[in-house]
């Protein structure tokens, strides 16, 4: 609607100034306006657009330059070595490495069952009524910046899961081999578990708002054909929703995956900022990437220490930056298929 | 005979009704799930921050640890001026490349190649984006900068604009842009007066949301504005941000500063969450 609006009244400028103007001045051909604009315009979008790519660019050259010291220093050692001593100047990273892959794991673990079931809930569900304000809510979520979950989690949130998850079940693994060292550790609530939990309320929303507009995708017609079927809501949902959408879904997931791997703030907050691979409790603080260059990189004096750090935010960069094509060429090629099916 | 097939049937479709049962009890435990926490983060920063909060928040600057008030007048300063900044910077230039990929190149490689890399800048993790501007200014000036700060969101402001701004575009339809070529308008003049104008909520809508985004950004300017005690606008020196302070006051074990920082996470929460509403109300009310 709101688009015809301005041709209208563009309309009805020219028709009140053409017969004032048409008899004054018969037939002198109208020079064109400013001949250049043109040409202008399009050059400055188009340098727009290459703007982007140049920011890419930068990045990466920026990152691999800012790393060199680094790179020739350590090579590819630095990714499996777990010592980080800026006093002898050794570096590796495999602590924030783990650390980042290990919050990011948890997070998708707990945050991709909740998003199918979000998804389904606000699709299949939903009274109409309630569908607006839900996904409305959904995305606000998405909106609260990560600091805000960062601080909640290491105020509110951390005490609460230490006195009534871990120490129950510190009580109850006592003794035991593995699992027992897997819950040790401080009661204070910090450290990867919370860390991936954050991460998952954080991530909930994206995954949740991508499948929502996925399932949206498939056909009403192939739903109600199995309804009328008299299949039941799960089985419509598993069996035709799902199959049909299943790349969107994937893509959606690795899209909280990109998100959850380069978030700094809810994670630096809880995950306790310690260079340790010793013990493997998900409730001893560690470290990951994002976290490490938060802390360390505004203090770090340049030379191998800032060079090694830029190295990790190379590594990440890369990481991501595989996670998240992967998602949109899924997304994408849901897209395509659109058509072709329906 | 038939009865034992009905007897079957009658427990299969039992099965069916019981596990579609189950399945949609725990999508609604999942849709609770999600609100849950929503409404437990905003009453915590409700309730803690309101608590925080005086007039003396917005008139003075941040206090010493473990001092008598003080504010985070300085800080909300600083963030002003460098959102501010970051938008009038990314602004112009998201909805120069938005007009590309909707207008010139949907069809050339540009475009696509474009379009792909602005789809992962827009989650690329941002202390990424931070390092970035440490290494091209930070590095050369060789001192932390609010100009840097500045830079760094709108860098991220950048692709939160195009992405909209294209859609918003290529929602308009074809007919008005063919009806204002017919009438020998140059291209120039059918996007700025024609399309762009069509779009113009959808594309405000899109500022809003970067303007959101980034107001509540912390980790890219760690190293770029780092953080300042006191009051400045002067652009070539440290500057404070309300994010930055937040993160500085809250991981403090001083109570006044974590009061404080409670104060700043209730300011930044309804700031983000007033611009968000914002855009939808004025997106809804366009379309």
């Amino acid at each position: 609607m709101a688009a015809i609006l301005p041709a209208e009244s563009a309309g009805a400028g020219r028709s009140e100034s053409q017969p004032q103007t048409a008899p004054i001045k018969p037939q002198t051909p109208r020079r064109r306006v400013a001949p250049w604009a043109d040409t202008v315009f399009a050059a400055l979008s188009q340098g727009a657009a290459w703007l982007t790519l140049a920011m890419m660019v930068g990045i990466i050259v920026s990152l691999i330059l800012g790393a060199a010291p680094a790179l020739k220093a350590f090579g590819l050692g630095f990714l499996t070595s777990a010592e980080w001593d800026p006093v002898q100047e050794k570096f590796g990273g495999l602590v924030m490495i783990y650390g980042t892959l290990a919050s990011s794991l948890i997070a998708l673990v707990i945050a991709v069952p909740v998003s199918f079931g979000i998804a389904i809930f606000l699709t299949e569900l939903s009274p109409n009524w309630l569908k607006r304000p839900l996904g409305i809510a959904i995305e606000l979520l998405a909106a609260v910046p990560s600091i805000v979950y960062g601080m909640w989690g290491l105020l509110v949130f951390g005490p609460i899961l230490a006195t009534f998850v871990q120490q129950p079940l510190q009580s109850l693994l006592h003794g035991v081999p593995v699992l027992g060292s897997l819950v040790s550790g401080p009661p204070v609530g910090i450290g990867i578990l919370s860390a991936g939990i954050i991460l998952a309320i954080m991530i909930i929303p994206f995954i949740a708002s991508v499948m929502r507009d996925v399932f949206e995708v498939t056909p009403p017609m192939l739903k109600e054909s199995a309804y009328g079927l008299g299949a039941t809501t799960w089985e419509v949902v598993s069996k035709i929703v799902l199959p049909y959408t299943k790349t969107g879904v994937v893509g959606g997931i690795m899209l909280g995956l990109g998100r959850a791997l380069g978030e700094t703030m809810a994670v630096t907050f809880v995950i306790g900022n310690m260079n340790q691979l010793s013990s493997l409790s998900v409730f001893e603080a560690a470290n990951s990437i994002t976290s490490t260059l938060a802390n360390e990189f505004a203090e770090a004096g340049e030379g191998l220490h800032q060079s090694s750090l830029m190295y990790l935010g190379l590594v990440l960069f890369l990481i991501t930056f595989v996670v998240l094509s992967i998602s949109k060429l899924l997304l994408v090629r849901l897209k395509k298929n659109e058509g072709a099916r329906s | 005979m038939s009865a034992v097939i009905d007897a079957r049937r009658l427990a299969m479709h039992s099965k069916r009704k019981r596990m579609n049962f189950v399945a949609l009890t725990l999508s609604l435990g999942a849709m609770s799930f999600g609100v849950f926490w929503l409404i437990w983060i905003l009453f915590e920063t409700i309730y803690l921050g309101i608590g925080g909060l005086n007039l003396a928040t917005f008139t003075q600057m941040t206090p010493p640890p473990q001092g008598e008030g003080g504010g985070l007048a300085n800080a909300l300063f600083g963030s002003f001026v460098m959102v501010g900044l970051a938008t009038l910077v990314g602004t112009p230039v998201g909805i120069l490349a938005g007009v590309y990929l909707a207008e010139y190149g949907q069809k050339t490689w540009l475009g696509s190649a474009v379009r792909f890399i602005n789809d992962i800048l827009l989650s690329a993790p941002s202390i990424v984006i931070g390092l970035f501007v440490y290494a091209i200014v930070v590095a050369k000036l060789k001192s932390f900068s609010g100009l840097a700060g500045s830079l760094a969101l709108a860098l991220l402001v950048i692709p939160v604009v195009i992405r909209t701004t294209e859609n918003m575009l290529s929602l308009v339809p074809n007919a008005l842009r063919e009806a204002a070529y017919a009438l020998g308008t140059p291209k120039w003049k059918v996007i700025l007066s024609i399309t762009l104008k069509a779009a113009s909520a959808g594309v405000i809508t899109g500022i809003l949301l970067a303007l959101a985004r980034v107001s509540g950004e912390t980790a890219p300017l760690l190293f770029t504005a780092l953080s300042n005690q006191f009051w400045t606008s002067d652009l070539s020196s440290p500057m404070a941000s309300l994010p930055v302070t937040i993160f500085k006051f809250a991981m403090s074990p001083y109570e006044n500063w974590q009061k404080l920082a409670w104060a700043g996470v209730f300011l930044i929460t309804v700031g983000v969450l007033l611009l968000n509403i914002l855009a939808r109300v004025l997106f809804k009310n366009k379309h």
